[in-house]
């Protein structure tokens, strides 16, 4: 797909992957998170290849792909409170998210109720409740109102702030004040490839 | 382990609240058995010899019939990559999968069992082992079909490709559920027959989640 990737991501950066569609922003995504493996290169965390342990390297991302993982016949908060007591979360890690992303509301609707964008927003909720540093956004903004769109840069801002670090693919315009873009066309393949991350 | 048990319960409730799954199996089981009577005739010491075969193969089939779904809809709606990305190993969360359908679908089985050996006529001396081999052989089978279904994802037409990938290596639990009750029955040692159950279990404890863990990942990528 690609090759000659060479990138780093120091703590509080945030990265956008722009690209046609096809040009492989979400296998990038997907081999950061650990679910595809290169063919050829490195994904280094610390200096260490952060495939060695996937689990350890699990649990230190969040990824949001393609699909929202919404259980119709659990609510919004259970859907939620599932995914943070997974990853051992403190209690009112769910009250936070649903705070941020304003679905208070939506706390006893069960999943098959909700919208597009209403699942997109409980699926965003989901990696504010539990705590980690890297988040994956696979293109965020999907289904996504104006005014969630600012609530989601709001929530990477404090992120950022807060010393973590944002890889997201986009066609729409996310403000994120000092991310660096990286158009993974220009890299297109013609033979093997070498990437890197460097955290 | 508080993971474990949140994998568990997120299961069970997901079983009880899509309802009629685990309702669906007992019924399949309780019907596949009652054919036998029609279909060899009444005669009760026809049916005694046939009984604990007949409840054994049902069981087989019938915990079959759920397991189609077992990674399937998690794999379709996203959940599966999470669960893969979560910070407990694949292994662990397949074992509290095949924990919740086991509860869901080879204990139901393990209750209904002694009604339908009241109807297959089967020697009272046969009971309390059937009950025995079916509870220490089901577990196998959701562990063996755990590796089936991860197999299958993705796959079209994956419930016929399922049962020609698992039924065959169901035998051995078959084949040793039944010669337990036999040998119950016969007034033979049953203990053999029951430590060999065990072991299977066992063994396919041991390294079914690993095979169903790799199915996953390939599944994934």
């Amino acid at each position: 797909m690609f090759q000659g990737l060479d990138f780093t991501l120091e703590p509080g950066g945030a990265l956008i992957l722009i690209g046609p569609n096809g040009a492989g922003k979400s296998s990038l995504l997907r081999l950061m998170a650990g679910l595809l493996k290169p063919y050829a290169g490195r994904l280094l965390w610390d200096e260490a290849d952060a495939l060695d342990d996937i689990d350890e390297h699990g649990a230190k991302l969040h990824y949001v792909g393609h699909h929202d993982a919404i259980k119709p016949v659990l609510t919004a908060n259970e859907n939620i409170r599932f995914w943070a007591e997974l990853r051992g979360a403190e209690a009112n890690g769910v009250e936070r998210a649903l705070d941020a992303f304003d679905i208070k509301h939506l706390y006893d609707v069960p999943g098959r109720f909700l919208s597009a964008g209403q699942k997109r927003r409980v699926n965003l909720a989901r990696i504010i409740a539990a705590p980690a540093p890297l988040w994956l956004l696979d293109e965020p903004t999907t289904a996504l109102d104006k005014a969630t769109i600012k609530r989601l840069e709001h929530a990477i801002q404090a992120h950022r702030d807060a010393g973590g670090m944002v890889v997201l693919s986009t066609h729409a315009d996310v403000v994120m004040p000092g991310a660096k873009v990286l158009d993974v066309y220009q890299f297109a393949c013609t033979a093997s490839f070498d990437e890197r991350v460097m955290v | 382990m508080s993971a474990f048990f949140t994998l568990v319960r997120r299961d069970l409730n997901l079983a009880f609240r899509q309802g009629f799954d685990s309702l669906m199996v007992v019924a399949f089981f309780v019907i596949a058995v009652v054919l036998f009577p029609f279909g060899v005739g009444p005669e009760p010491n026809t049916l005694a010899r046939i009984a604990a075969g007949t409840i054994w193969v049902a069981a087989l089939l019938a915990s079959m019939l759920s397991l189609e779904r077992l990674f399937q809809t998690d794999y379709e709606d996203g959940t599966l990559e999470l669960l893969a990305l979560a910070p407990v190993p694949l292994e662990v969360t397949v074992i509290a999968k095949v924990v919740a359908h086991w509860l869901t679908t080879g204990l139901p089985l393990i209750l209904t069992a002694p009604l339908l050996a009241v109807l297959m006529q089967l020697p009272t001396e046969g009971y309390i082992v059937l009950i025995a081999t079916l509870t220490l052989g089901t577990p196998t089978l959701s562990l063996i079909g755990a590796v089936g279904a991860a197999l299958i994802l993705g796959s079209r037409r994956g419930g016929v490709l399922l049962s020609l990938l698992v039924l065959p290596l169901y035998i051995p639990v078959l084949i040793f559920g039944v010669s337990a009750v036999d040998a119950a029955i016969g007034d033979l040692g049953v203990r053999p027959h029951l430590l060999i159950l065990a072991a299977l279990f066992v063994g396919t404890l041991a390294l079914t989640p690993w095979a169903s863990a790799a199915a996953l990942r390939q599944a994934l990528e």
